[in-house]
């Protein structure tokens, strides 16, 4: 590569805006639907009383439900709830 | 010294390509998300820019060429391969997108002309993005808002809580900055 000057250095930062950012929190998310994160959310949907747990105590109504409580998947689903 | 010693120092690390994918491979939670997170912009743009997809198509792209990586990374023959390997993921599958639009067009497909220089472009686009995360983080902060962002000085002094007067001669000095680093880089690619 050929050492642009300012002038190119700025086209180029300005060739790579971000990709917008639900996208890139969905791809960060695939290895948790392996863990069951998609399940979990459509459940929490359907279910009041399961919903109204996980806000309350995220990790003991994980627990309670035999669910996996691996770190990340608990902080996606924290991020999820925070605003309930 | 090896990385996992300097980050327990609490330096900040950037690995390389190489690095991050074997990360991955090994289960590390937070190298898949740095993974996506410094690729996302490369293959949004390959799927914007280059092939000129429409937003819900390039959506649909974007989701499967990290979820086809996630899936194929352990057949990676060359772990510093990483981004051409995206690059060529994302061109195919664009391609795949297009040529499935295309039975519904009259004139059918056609790749967009160009296209292959615009991937070349967002390669050295690449290499700029990789050279600014060596910078500070104000650096880094103020160049991304201005030009990839494209904020105006007013919401950058007001984000970062400086005069907007003050914000052109940083852009100005950041740029410079971005340049030696570059330069350094160029130096040590040509010596080894």
């Amino acid at each position: 590569m050929t050492m642009p000057d300012e002038e190119t250095l700025a086209e180029l930062l300005s060739a790579l805006p971000p990709a917008p950012e639900p996208w890139v929190r969905a791809a960060q998310e695939l290895p948790l639907l392996r863990l069951g994160l998609d399940g979990i959310i459509d459940r929490a949907e359907a279910d009041d009383k399961f919903r109204r747990a996980l806000i309350a105590d995220l990790e003991a109504a994980l627990e309670a439900e035999g669910y996996e409580r691996e770190p990340a998947l608990v902080e996606a689903l924290r991020r999820r709830f925070a605003s309930e | 010294m090896t990385t996992d010693a300097v980050e327990a120092m609490g330096l900040h690390v950037t690995l390389t390509d190489g690095q991050l994918v074997a990360r991955c491979r090994a289960g590390d939670p937070g190298a898949w998300n740095e993974l996506v997170e410094r690729f996302s912009r490369y293959v949004y743009a390959i799927a914007i820019q280059a092939f000129k997809l429409g937003e819900h198509d390039a959506e649909d792209v974007f989701q499967e060429v990290f979820a086809r990586a996630y899936e194929h990374l352990h057949k990676l023959r060359d772990d510093d391969a990483i981004r051409p390997w995206l690059a060529q993921l994302t061109r195919r599958l664009c391609i795949d997108r297009l040529r499935a639009g295309a039975h519904e067009q009259p004139d059918g497909f056609g790749e967009p002309v160009g296209a292959d220089d615009t991937i070349a472009t967002l390669d050295e686009a690449l290499a700029v993005h990789e050279a600014l995360a060596i910078l500070s983080d104000n650096c880094q902060d103020i160049l991304d808002r201005f030009f990839a962002r494209d904020e105006s000085y007013r919401t950058i002094g007001e984000a970062l809580d400086l005069p907007s007067g003050t914000i052109a001669s940083r852009i100005s000095r950041c740029l410079t900055k971005l340049r030696a680093e570059m330069e350094g880089r160029n130096a040590t690619e040509s010596a080894s």
